[in-house]
């Protein structure tokens, strides 16, 4: 990794996160995590459960501030305080759950056009307009799922896959300098998860964003993205950049693990599961 | 006849004034999923602070105004209470729906303020009209009043921020990602629908010549019955089909209220009307799915 500091997406410095510090089941969730995500980088990150995947995301985000210490900066700018609704300009996320990142009552354009919104104050002025309803139709047609001729129908009656992929149309609308998705194909059948993940990489190459991806499937992480960082108890443990992601396997991949880790590979969801 | 047209007008005039109030629960609970149960208070408060500044020789339009204004500050103290001081969204509403009721007491010196011999706003308009105090001129009114707060509530809704406001009910989490700080829709909201709620409290204050402590009991249930009403009859799908349904729903719930009184229903009774109308209209898709054989998903609990 050649990078100067100009390239450098996102910064994370020192990054802790304990929940329910006063009592006795007290979650260390980050236990100091360092991450460098440089333009264009795509980031496939896995690792067990509770190991601390969507905590990460989530200070990214800016849903909480890390402890103390820690430093998030996107693109040059300290954004360790910024609440979530002041860093949409720089974050645009996907989640596990399709009415999460989608308005199951507002119609598809209505969605576009808050996602469209994502840099600029709201204001008073008409919410949609021709200009704004051509520019969606186009993006959606993009998707080839037909959704450019169903601007007026309310999100609730898509599909789980339509309603994902149109998550991450608004996800990635207006610029945003990284993505972030949380499993995001994990409530989708096998084969529309296969689609929304084949979108995701040509959505990610076409906005020439950078992305980090969480999942469970180990081979989902081997296939997609140009990096792999696997997470084991708050911390970063493997961390693959490209050239050696290209002839890696699951088999390598859990050798890296414990020799990282420093235990025994036992998390068998992730082993198996062959699909999300 | 006369008592079909009179049974008509009352409805009409009932439709209408407490409309504004079924706009109000609407803006809460479906759109912010807000359930706000102060509407009972905020109801009085308008009549109270209408009632109050009408006594003492404030223009009744201006009286009107200030009960709008007067509503608007409490919805943004029960919002507050959610947003900021994070109590539950049923709780906030309950403590202010309580903690309104002195409020409106102390506001009115006691626990009503009688305005029979003041000049109030439907004299105002009856005069201008050349129409006498009767009830025609008593509907145009409010019909003016509500197409005034229809136009509006279907501008604004359409716009940026009320694109935002209708999300916040849907996917907070969302709304926030994508740049809107999801606790001022929250206030906004709240402010907004506790307005309309403390106007419809002036109007009917003045309309039956006095405010009273009491006079805002059984709001929330109503304007909850007209809500589900009108969506069960009209399914709306838009912002000025829901606006009207609104509207809709609260005119059938107080037809059937009124015909209900009119066929000799002693009063007490008239609770029992309003729940069974509304189960009748919740039934209605169930059992209609039944005799067609198709599935329906259980209710929720909460
Ligand atoms: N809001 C919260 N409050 C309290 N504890 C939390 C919260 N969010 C996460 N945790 C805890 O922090 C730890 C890390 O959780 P996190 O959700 O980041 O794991 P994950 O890697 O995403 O796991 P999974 O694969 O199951 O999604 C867990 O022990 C979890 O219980
Ligand atoms: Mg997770």
């Amino acid at each position: 990794m050649d990078a100067t500091e100009n390239n450098i997406v996102l910064q994370l410095r020192k990054v802790r996160k304990i929940f329910a510090r006063d009592s006795v089941d007290k979650i260390i969730a980050l236990n100091g995590v360092d991450l460098d995500v440089y333009d264009r980088d795509f980031v496939t990150v896995i690792g067990s459960n509770g190991a601390g995947k969507s905590t990460l995301l989530n200070i990214v985000a800016g849903v909480f501030p890390p402890e103390r210490g820690g430093m998030v900066i996107i693109k040059g700018h300290d954004v360790t305080n910024l609440p979530e609704h002041k860093r949409a300009a720089y974050v645009g996320r996907v989640w596990q759950e399709p009415a999460v990142g989608t308005a199951g009552k507002l119609t598809i354009e209505e969605n576009l056009c808050l996602a469209l919104l994502r840099k600029h104050p709201r204001g008073l002025s008409s919410a949609i307009d021709k200009q704004r309803r051509q520019q969606f139709r186009e993006q959606l047609a993009s998707l080839g799922l037909g959704l450019e001729d169903r601007l007026n129908t309310p999100v609730k009656n898509l599909s789980g896959g339509q309603r994902q992929a149109l998550a991450l149309v608004m996800a990635t609308i207006g610029n945003p300098a990284i993505l972030l998705l949380d499993e995001h194909v994990a409530t989708l059948d096998p084969r529309t998860a296969q689609t929304v993940l084949q979108l995701t990489a040509e959505i990610v190459h076409r906005e020439q964003m950078a992305a980090i991806m969480v999942t469970h499937n180990m081979e989902v992480a081997l296939r997609y993205g140009k990096r792999l960082v696997m997470m084991h108890k708050g911390r970063i443990v493997v961390d693959i950049g490209e050239t050696d992601k290209k002839a890696l396997t699951v088999t390598d991949l859990i050798a890296a693990f414990e020799q990282a880790a420093g235990e025994k590979f036992l998390d068998d969801t992730i082993l198996l599961s062959s699909q999300e | 006849m006369d008592t079909i047209a009179s049974v008509l007008s009352v409805s009409l005039y009932e439709g209408l004034v407490f409309g504004l109030v079924t706009i109000g629960v609407y803006l809460t609970f479906r759109f912010l999923t807000f359930p706000d149960l102060s509407v009972d208070s905020t109801f009085t408060l308008g009549g109270a602070i209408a009632g109050v500044l009408i006594v003492n020789g404030v223009n009744p339009f201006v009286a009107t105004l200030g009960a709008f204004a007067g509503g608007l500050c409490a919805g943004l103290v029960t919002g507050f209470l959610n947003t900021e001081l994070r109590i539950s969204a049923l709780l906030a509403g309950i403590l202010m729906m309580v903690g309104l009721y002195s409020v409106n007491l102390r506001i009115m010196g006691g626990a009503n303020v009688p305005l029979l011999r003041e000049v109030n706003s439907f004299d105002v308009v009856a005069g201008l009209l050349g129409l006498g105090g009767g009830m025609v001129s008593s509907i145009i009114f409010v019909a003016l009043v509500v197409l005034v707060f229809f136009l509006i509530l279907n501008w604004f809704l359409r716009t940026e921020i009320g694109l935002a406001l209708r999300a916040t009910g849907d996917s907070e989490q969302m709304v926030r990602s994508l740049g809107t700080d999801t606790n001022k829709t929250v206030l906004l909201g709240c402010a907004l629908s506790n307005g309309l709620v403390a106007l419809a409290g002036a109007l009917v204050a003045q309309n039956q010549g006095f405010s009273d402590v009491g006079m805002g009991i059984g709001m929330i249930v109503m304007g909850l019955a007209a809500v589900i009403i009108g969506e069960g009859l009209f399914h709306p799908k838009g912002i000025a089909p829901i606006l009207l349904a609104c509207l809709g729903g609260t005119f059938v719930y107080r037809l059937f209220l009124t015909i209900a009184l009119r066929l000799g229903m002693p009063p007490g009774d008239l609770k029992l009307v309003t729940a069974l109308l509304v189960i009748v209209v919740l039934a209605i898709p169930y059992v209609q799915k039944r005799l067609r054989h198709e599935w329906m998903p259980p209710a929720q609990r909460l």
